[in-house]
């Protein structure tokens, strides 16, 4: 029986060329616009990482200052990083299954085929459970183990982009390349790994691409660098003039995350925090109210406000523009329905029910809606490729929303999804209206 | 075979009530032909949508091939419509974007049919008023005359037990209307009832039982000149036969 409705409805929009192809524009318009922006709100907001939503997590304590929090207008929260003293001290745990602490740093990279020229690198500074937490694929290779940390072992991980450029696409596992003067051997190149938003550092921008190179988490003593990223630091009595003097200070700038495989191991380590925190506290430290979390990383994103209001109200606009365009489309549906009223009309008086008048007709706005549909992909498709030109360069979001502006499979569930709410929205007053359209007005006037 | 006790029917707007039918009552007997005639307004076409289930009835009794119809559902109605009732209109009612062969196929696909049945009744129908030629051709590429005999394999192509006509001739010049007549009068020879509502009075003379509506109500019934004294039945409420 769709079938045959479906032939009906194809039928009765060829019939009329021009209404149709403005229906399906407008429905396009509708669908296109909102495709885009949901695209890019889904890829802002989503979680990179969300199977291990109840295992991973971001530690944080609240050692700023007395006088007031961290961040005023988010009071609640303790600073996203920690100091170095107290990462250091908790990532010595036993409880957590694996511990990151970390940060970034800019490094200078020479060797393979370009060993003639030095370019900077971002780099990061990590214990080497980052890879195993964080599921970062390998293309060559894998990390490093708890000793190459404590050790600060000359090895190193490269981005699948840094050891395209480094060494054409071949593996350069088992390498030497020199980075900041010093020699490292490559034992992993990452595969195709773009975490957005970034939610482990969120520091310098979350859409900003992962780091380019990873060196073990002892080299960051060895070479005393500080971080390329944000060092906070709120007690100006204490001295920051070198790295030694920062690790010791309350300025905080390591970033922090644990997995923790059950709730009970969660227990454990939140008890380890509190433990710590009232040690800290009766020897003068940790003078705010006890503030210890372990946030997951779907919290984590909407505690860091990576979702602003703005991206928010895009959307809200967006699902307006699409209901004006649908209320033009049941217009137009209306009209064309009551015009071929007669037809029904006929088709009631032969034996048809209100439903399946009805249904006639839904099919046809369906046929209509997904019309529309194809081309709202399309003009999103455009919109996306505008949106990736436009932010290609911008230094503010990075080159993140290359990350996420395409049209992928959230994008075609985002199109298939409003392409039903808009045949019921659109479709559904008319074809109801139709549907209950006596037989008998129509019967004497054809 | 189509039975109407007492039967009402009110048509209202804020100001004003039409009594379209009242306490109107009539007997069809199986494989009968009669005529309904009366002036304009008279309910003749109230009449034939009330029996046709196009309208639900106000008050009264409807029996439909001795099954109570007079409260069912929309859905029932249309049930009953698609398979025991066959309509032919004045102005044919085909749908202009269909060519005949779909026209005539239109009720079967309300009915669970497979598309080979589908295939041999529409086949049948169009062969039986001599279409077959032009199953293809649009209902405007058709005369008058060609038109209402879609209109009328579409209405026998159900197989319906009664077949409504609402002044089937009345558009189509008078060697067409004596054709159309006479294929009506050949289906009724093969069974089935026909009801045909007309002005023409030739035209009521060719069936069995000629029975005439004024004010709603019914106010005298002739023997045709095709009936049988066996076949004629009398209105059954004595106030609407007086």
């Amino acid at each position: 029986m769709f079938a045959y409705y479906g032939r009906l409805a194809l039928k009765s929009l060829a019939s009329t060329p021009g209404l149709t192809a403005l229906m399906v524009l407008a429905i396009g318009l509708g669908i296109g616009v909102c495709v885009t922006i949901l695209t890019v709100y889904h890829g802002v907001s989503s979680n990179p990482l969300w199977w291990k939503n109840d295992r991973v997590y971001s530690v944080t304590m609240d050692d700023w200052d007395p006088e007031g929090p961290a961040y005023p207008e988010r009071p609640h929260l303790p600073p996203p990083q920690m100091t170095y003293m107290d990462a250091t001290y908790l990532a010595a745990s036993d409880v957590p299954l694996r511990k990151v602490i970390m940060y970034p740093v800019n490094g200078v990279v020479s060797g393979g085929a370009d060993a003639g020229r030095a370019f900077k690198t971002r780099t990061r500074i990590t214990t080497g459970d980052f890879f195993e937490m964080f599921d970062v694929p390998f293309q060559y290779g894998a990390g490093w183990t708890a000793e190459a940390d404590a050790g600060a072992q000359n090895v190193i991980v490269l981005s699948r982009a840094l050891n395209a450029r480094l060494f054409g696409g071949a593996s350069g596992v088992g390498q030497t390349i020199r980075w900041n003067d010093r020699e490292f051997r490559v034992i992993g190149v990452l595969g195709e790994w773009h975490p957005l938003p970034r939610f482990y550092d969120m520091n310098t921008g979350p859409f900003n691409d992962p780091e380019d190179a990873y060196i073990p988490w002892g080299w960051g003593r060895v070479l005393a660098q500080l971080t390329s990223g944000t060092l906070r630091c709120w007690n100006t009595a204490e001295a920051t003039d070198n790295f030694e003097q920062v690790a010791a200070s309350s300025c905080t700038w390591i970033q922090m995350w644990v997995e923790l495989p059950d709730a009970r191991t969660r227990e454990r380590m939140q008890t380890v925090l509190d433990g710590y925190w009232s040690q800290q506290h009766a020897a003068g430290r940790f003078q705010r109210p006890r503030n210890n979390r372990l946030t997951n990383v779907e919290q984590w994103l909407r505690d860091q406000e990576v979702v602003q209001d703005d991206n928010r109200m895009l959307v809200r606009l967006a699902f307006a523009f699409l209901v004006v365009c649908l209320i033009n489309t049941a217009g137009l549906l209306l009209a064309k329905f009551l015009n071929g009223a007669p037809a029904s009309g006929i088709r009631r008086a032969l034996g048809a029910s209100r439903a399946q008048i009805f249904i006639q007709h839904i099919v046809e706005a369906g046929i209509l809606a997904a019309g529309g549909c194809i081309v709202g992909l399309m003009l999103s498709a455009a919109g996306l490729w505008g949106l990736r030109a436009l932010y290609a360069n911008s230094t503010e979001t990075g080159s993140g929303y290359a990350g996420f502006a395409y049209v992928d499979s959230a994008t075609l569930v985002w199109a298939l999804v409003l392409t039903v709410v808009t045949t019921f929205l659109a479709g559904g007053y008319p074809a109801w209206r139709i549907g209950r359209v006596p037989p008998t007005v129509y019967l004497k006037s054809q | 075979m189509l039975k109407m006790t007492r039967v009402s029917k009110v048509f209202r707007t804020d100001t004003v009530e039409t009594h379209a039918l009242r306490d109107f009552s009539i007997e069809v007997s199986a494989g009968e032909f009669v005529a309904v005639t009366g002036p304009s307004g008279s309910g003749k076409t109230t009449f034939l949508n009330v029996a046709g289930l196009l309208e639900p009835l106000d008050s009264g009794v409807y029996e439909l091939a001795n099954t109570d119809v007079s409260r069912l559902s929309d859905n029932a109605r249309s049930r009953l419509r698609n398979e025991k009732i066959g309509f032919i209109f004045q102005s044919f009612n085909l749908i202009t974007t269909l060519d005949i062969y779909d026209n005539v196929d239109v009720p079967l696909r309300y009915r669970r049919m497979s598309s080979a049945e589908r295939h041999k009744r529409v086949s049948g129908a169009l062969e039986l008023v001599g279409l077959s030629a032009r199953m293809k051709h649009l209902p405007s590429q058709l005369s008058g005359g060609q038109q209402q005999r879609a209109a009328i394999a579409r209405a026998l192509v159900g197989e319906p037990v009664l077949v409504l006509a609402d002044e089937p001739t009345g558009n189509l010049d008078s060697l067409m209307a004596r054709q159309i007549m006479d294929l009506l009068a050949e289906i009724n020879r093969s069974g089935t009832t026909i009801v045909l509502v007309t002005h023409d009075a030739e035209l009521a003379r060719r069936s069995q039982r000629n029975v005439h509506i004024v004010d709603g109500q019914l106010a005298d019934a002739d023997v045709g000149a095709g009936s049988t004294p066996t076949q004629v039945a009398q209105p059954s409420s004595p106030s609407a036969a007086a």
